[in-house]
């Protein structure tokens, strides 16, 4: 019960720091020191989001940027986690590519990005690619990790019954390692999410990255901080979603 | 085929249920010269519908040879024949496995622990619930049937896992210390238990354990081992009929036999101790 109190009242804490900030943004526009090409108040934010809904650019551009997401995250999700089931196999490839891998994660990929438009052209297909390198290695290590705290006497146990490869995955691997691999997906989905978006800003022809960038050239601030608070308001409830089925994973 | 009748008199052939042929094990060690000898030329035949506890000093490669017997570690040389068919991996038709730790999976109920095990060993789906409620019940345990393991004492998990040993079906249990993590008395509770639970079945039971008591309630045949390099030495007979009441061990056989037993092992275990001091001084650490 003391848990559900400090809970609640952290939430609280939250609200208001969220309020405050609005309320900050309101002030300093209607102080009229800063432009309101740099920073356009609330409300004409909340004009600019209704027109974009209104014309379907909203819809259009939400689904092509959300396709993207979601195909690259679906590759970095099976291809890690294929990659984490193989690898630790044995202890050997284990030692030698959890490293590998960790430092590659290390390094900024947006270096490569060129590369990819260089092969794949400005649609969407080079952000899919892009963004499920950049989602592959959080699934990957947190999988590596997972798999590998998989407690050896229920695999022995498995193996002693005769358990088939898919089976054991099935029943033994997969449970034990849930939670673990939950998190490695969720961070994969932000990575993801801001790979997808950062492509399009550099380069696209559409998508909801595309649209911010074109805003800003434009000069359209209100139509810009409409996608922009439309992307954060997205990520937090995403990032709530996804914390709820964690931690209700890992209470199982 | 039960070797014991409730009367207590022998009444199949010797044939061999598990027959341990020269079986060597060495495990390589940091260096060529290092290679540690776990199981030196081992030869036994385990008589069908026996009861026999391996016992030894930590280090005679009892647990190895269980392994072994089982098809879960390949020897370096010799072979294990089971009913006349040379052991190449798990068996799960005729070899069922209980472990130390209780290995219910934490995720499933108990219900469903039986019913994937039954489907790792491919056992038909129509008899899942039957044998599952029929092994629960001969060891007390229906109630919990849709419980998770840790809604259960350890004492309670450890039975339920027996239970799934036997539910398997298999001619031959290998247990590796499936009490060691137990406190005395339940230990002792469940040794009852496994006596009078097997003494209907007539299976083939490899036990391993270090308690001398334990060995002495509940096996037809001790076989004692030797550490460094691991051997037989020899074999003690338990000529008493199953299943075995406690009283058996307030009997002056059952102090004389365990009394037996540990001076086999005292001169094993004091050699022991003296080597693992003088090589972890070698070493340099601990």
């Amino acid at each position: 019960m003391i848990g559900d109190a400090s809970n609640l009242s952290s939430r609280a804490i939250q609200l208001g720091f969220l309020a405050l900030l609005v309320g900050a943004w309101q002030l300093l526009s209607s102080l009229g020191t800063i432009s309101p090409l740099l920073l356009p108040s609330p409300d004409s934010v909340r004009i600019a989001f209704v027109k974009l809904v209104e014309s379907g650019q909203f819809w259009s551009s939400l689904r092509v940027t959300g396709s993207t997401v979601l195909q690259a995250w679906a590759i970095a999700m099976i291809a890690g986690s294929a990659a984490a089931y193989a690898i630790t196999r044995s202890r050997f490839l284990v030692a030698v590519f959890e490293p590998v891998i960790a430092g590659i994660f290390a390094i900024p990929l947006t270096l490569l990005f060129p590369l990819y438009i260089l092969f794949l052209g400005i649609g969407p297909s080079s952000k899919v690619a892009y963004a499920a390198t950049y989602g592959f290695f959080p699934v990957a290590l947190n999988a590596i990790a997972g798999f590998s705290a998989v407690k050896e006497h229920y695999l022995r146990a498995a193996h002693s019954m005769g358990a088939s490869a898919f089976a054991t995955f099935r029943h033994v691997m997969l449970p034990a390692s849930f939670p673990i691999i939950l998190t490695g997906i969720r961070i994969s989905f932000f990575i993801t999410f801001a790979s997808v978006l950062g492509g399009e800003t550099l380069s696209s022809v559409t998508g909801i990255g595309k649209r911010i960038a074109l805003a800003a050239e434009l000069m359209e601030p209100a139509e810009m901080f409409a996608w922009i608070v439309f992307v954060i308001v997205f990520s937090v409830a995403t990032n709530m979603v996804l914390s709820m089925l964690e931690s209700r994973a890992s209470a199982q | 085929m039960n070797k014991m009748t409730p009367a207590g008199q022998i009444v199949s052939s010797q044939t061999a249920a598990i027959s341990i042929q020269n079986v060597r094990q060495q495990y390589p060690g940091r260096h060529s010269s290092a290679a540690v000898l776990a199981l030196d030329d081992i030869s036994l035949d385990i008589p069908r519908g026996e009861f026999v506890c391996l016992l030894g000093p930590s280090g005679c490669g009892k647990s190895t040879l269980l392994n072994i017997v089982g098809g879960l570690i390949k020897p370096t040389a010799g072979k294990v024949q089971v009913s006349g068919r040379t052991i190449d991996g798990p068996s799960p038709r005729d070899i069922a496995f209980i472990f130390q730790e209780s290995t219910l999976l934490p995720w499933y109920t108990i219900r469903e622990n039986f019913h994937v095990s039954f489907k790792f060993s491919r056992i038909a789906r129509s008899e899942w619930q039957s044998r599952t409620e029929e092994a629960l019940a001969a060891v007390g345990m229906s109630r919990f049937i849709d419980h998770y393991p840790e809604q259960l004492s350890v004492g309670m998990r450890q039975r339920v896992n027996l239970a799934r040993g036997i539910a398997l079906g298999t001619d031959i249990i290998l247990m590796d210390e499936p009490f060691a993590a137990l406190d005395e008395q339940t230990r002792m509770v469940l040794g009852e238990d496994l006596s009078e639970l097997l003494a209907k079945t007539g299976k083939t039971i490899v036990f391993v354990t270090h308690s001398l008591a334990e060995a002495v309630f509940l096996s037809d045949r001790v076989y004692v081992m030797a550490a460094r390099p691991g051997r037989l030495k020899t074999i003690v007979e338990i000529d008493e009929p199953h299943p075995r009441s406690p009283d058996f061990m307030l009997t002056t056989r059952f102090g004389d036999l365990r009394n037996q037993l540990y001076g086999l092992l005292r001169d094993e275990v004091r050699e022991g101790l003296q080597i693992e001091r003088k090589s972890s001084a070698a070493a340099g650490r601990t």
